[in-house]
């Protein structure tokens, strides 16, 4: 039995729908100051083999969201209502609703959470071929020699010397280092789903490439399904099919990258996307959103994003707008898209190589 | 024109006898007054140690720093005293930097008080106002009255810049000032930044681990780029951006993921030779990065560190292996 979960994993995924979808998920906790609304009514299809980035700044509740999929939430969290459907070979669970045993089941070996790369993702004491026997005799495995393997295997493919890892404590490591045995490890059970959250903040640029490299073969290669859960546009712009952004809780706008890059058409995200710089290509004028980010407890009435928003109307003010199709493939929850398609058609963002050969003199060959 | 700041093969030791690390190595370099200058490298390339020292607030084990043509240490205690003031220093986390128990009143009318530079409380308050206008903290009444954890991260930071202002330094030192900041909000403390530099004529030394965050900031300006406590290659903005020399500028450039699909598709990839950075208790002879370096030339480049040398398209980088070499960082 062990022996065939060693594989990576094939085609199975192929025969069902989306692994994973949430409909209207919910997450609000209760706190002295009232009731803190993380998530609100988020409802996503994620596909097989697809990866797709949650952006947002802190407090959108993107981390909570990819907590809530994995149950992970303080137990004062609420998640009523909302359903978290996970579908694999056939079979299909309510993730809120797994009893503790399953729960356990499903941790890992079905979706897999990989966590900024701290020391606390660790357990200081146990050098890392005891995280991974541990973890996988939890999950039932008995073949030490198999895990060994499985777990050598890992390590290579994660560009690691195992002799040198497998033996070595936490500490012992450094932060790249400790990005790469957690990747590892969250493989370590071939779970059909990965979700990581900030995979690549608090490395250094040249380790984050290195890491970066690793989640596109991951991608490309063997066709994981991922959830990447970033405050940082490059990692999506990096690494995602689709991109999702939460704003107070929201996804307020759902397409693929290249449309939420290029052709965006809520307000939030071409505030992002217009406040933050490339490092290749000439100088383009950046402005930042006004105001700050909501207060969780104390939500601003219609939309959230009508107090920063240049867009925003009397109506605006009063009714909360849904995702609609504004493209195929494309959402956006605002009631002025079409006023943010006509701004990027007066103020073009000066994106893509393309542009670039007219702003620098650069040999650009597009492959 | 005399420099505003200078500094002279300065060096930081840390530690003694095996463990000692030199985090800055033989640093020269010269700031004039009005430019902007963006220090860049990753964690423990010694760029904060050297803006400390810059700052006064760490004393250089060798070599020296210059403010205004004089050695610091050498300057009497009403010169010293002027030093101090003219040159601050804002850090990362407005979170730690910023008393709790204190109002921002506390805050900013402390110095000003402490330092002469207003008559009484009265003044004090008024000149708190203007300042935390200056830096865009509106209404000021009501922030004035506030304490830190009622403000947001921003605003904090907007803060530290207000306290900064309060002794009309010439010259701020600014350690990953807008790091902790959310991305929506960035751009606007940078924007308040620029204006300062223009309307109070402060020369700015931009500390920052992001290459598209000090391009934005220094684009008239120019980058310095240190690796393992030395100053591996420096240059104006534009060209050290467009036209990077030193393999490892090359390496951070090629590094840097960039929120556009397209220009991350087409970035040139460069492989490093080792993804580890050697640890600063044992460097590598030569130039520090020849472990790393693609263009590694066995015999020259592990013999003798290279010096910093002056490029024709303006700047100075320390190899001589490739300081001739254009490479495109798109393909």
């Amino acid at each position: 039995m062990a022996e065939n979960k060693l594989d990576w994993q094939t085609g199975e995924q192929s025969n069902g729908g989306a692994p994973l979808s949430l409909d209207n998920v919910h997450v609000a906790y209760a706190t002295r100051r009232g009731k803190v609304r993380a998530v609100r009514g988020v409802t996503l299809d994620l596909h097989a083999g697809e990866s797709l980035a949650l952006i947002g700044e802190s407090g959108s509740g993107k981390s909570t969201l990819g907590l809530a999929i994995v149950r992970l939430l303080p137990e004062t969290a609420e998640t009523s209502p909302g359903v978290i459907t996970y579908r694999r070979n056939g079979r299909e669970v309510d993730v809120l609703r797994l009893k503790p045993n399953e729960l356990r089941e499903f941790r890992w070996s079905e979706c897999a959470m990989v966590f900024q790369a701290a020391l606390n993702a660790f357990n200081p004491v146990l050098k890392v071929w005891a995280q991974a026997l541990d973890t996988a005799k939890a999950h039932g495995w008995h073949d030490k020699d198999a895990i060994r393997r499985r777990l050598v295997e890992l390590l290579e493919f994660v560009q690691l010397d195992p002799m040198r890892v497998i033996d070595a404590y936490p500490h012992e490591l450094s932060g790249g280092m400790r990005q790469r045995v957690l990747l590892a490890l969250s493989l370590l059970l071939n779970p059909q789903v990965l979700i990581l959250d900030e995979p690549t903040t608090a490395l250094d640029i040249i380790t984050q490439r290195t890491i970066i490299k690793l989640l596109r073969e991951l991608k490309e290669e063997q066709h994981f399904t991922m959830i990447f859960i970033s405050h940082d546009l490059a990692i999506a712009a990096e690494l995602a099919d689709r991109v999702a952004t939460m704003y107070a809780g929201r996804i307020v706008e759902l397409g693929a990258s290249d449309d939420i890059f290029y052709r965006p058409r809520h307000p939030y995200t071409l505030g992002l996307i217009r406040a933050v710089p490339t490092v290749t290509g000439g100088f383009e004028q950046l402005f930042s959103i006004p105001g700050s980010p909501p207060d969780l407890v104390n939500l601003p009435g219609g939309c959230k994003f009508h107090p920063r928003c240049a867009f925003a109307t009397d109506r605006c003010k009063q009714e909360e707008p849904e995702l609609e199709e504004v493209g195929p493939g494309h959402t956006a929850a605002c009631w002025h898209w079409h006023e943010v398609e006509a701004e990027l058609k007066r103020n073009p963002l000066h994106r893509g190589v393309l542009t670039l050969t007219d702003v620098l003199d650069v040999d650009v060959e597009v492959a | 024109m005399v420099p505003i700041i200078e500094v002279r093969n300065l060096t930081r030791k840390f530690g003694k006898g095996k463990e000692t690390v030199t985090a800055v190595d033989s640093v020269s370099f010269a700031i004039e007054p009005g430019e902007t200058v963006c220090l860049v490298g990753e964690s423990g390339c010694g760029k904060s140690t050297t803006g400390r020292m810059v700052a006064g607030l760490l004393e250089a084990t060798s070599g020296e720093v210059l403010f205004e043509g004089k050695n610091i240490k050498q300057l009497d205690s009403a010169a010293f005293r002027r030093y101090r003031q003219s040159v601050q220093i804002i850090h990362q986390d407005p979170y730690s930097s910023l008393n709790p128990t204190q109002t921002i009143r506390d805050i900013i009318t402390a110095p000003l008080l402490r330092h002469n530079k207003v008559k009484n409380r009265a003044a004090a308050e008024a000149r708190a106002l203007e300042i935390l206008e200056v830096v865009d903290l509106t209404p000021a009444r009501d922030v004035i009255a506030k304490y830190p954890h009622q403000l947001s991260g921003g605003q904090r930071q907007r803060v530290a810049v207000a306290r900064a202002l309060t002794v009309d330094p010439k010259f701020i030192v600014a350690d990953e000032a807008v790091s902790m900041v959310d991305v929506s909000i960035r751009v606007s403390i940078l924007t308040m930044l620029a204006r300062l530099k223009k309307e109070f004529d402060v020369t700015f030394l931009f500390i920052t681990h992001d290459l598209a965050l000090a391009k934005y900031f220094a684009w008239e300006g120019r980058i310095t780029v240190m690796y393992l406590g030395r100053i591996v290659e420096d240059g104006p903005t534009q060209r050290l951006i467009t036209d990077p020399r030193h393999p490892y500028t090359q390496a951070l450039l090629s590094a840097v993921p960039e929120a556009d699909p397209e220009l991350a598709q087409h970035k040139r990839q460069i492989e490093l030779r080792s993804a580890e950075i050697p640890s600063l208790l044992n460097l590598p002879p030569g130039c520090t990065f020849h472990p790393r370096c693609p263009y590694f030339v066995p015999g020259q480049c592990d013999a003798a560190a290279p010096p910093l040398e002056p490029l024709d398209v303006g700047g100075r980088v320390a190899c001589p292996v490739r300081r001739q070499e254009r490479v495109s960082l798109l393909v």
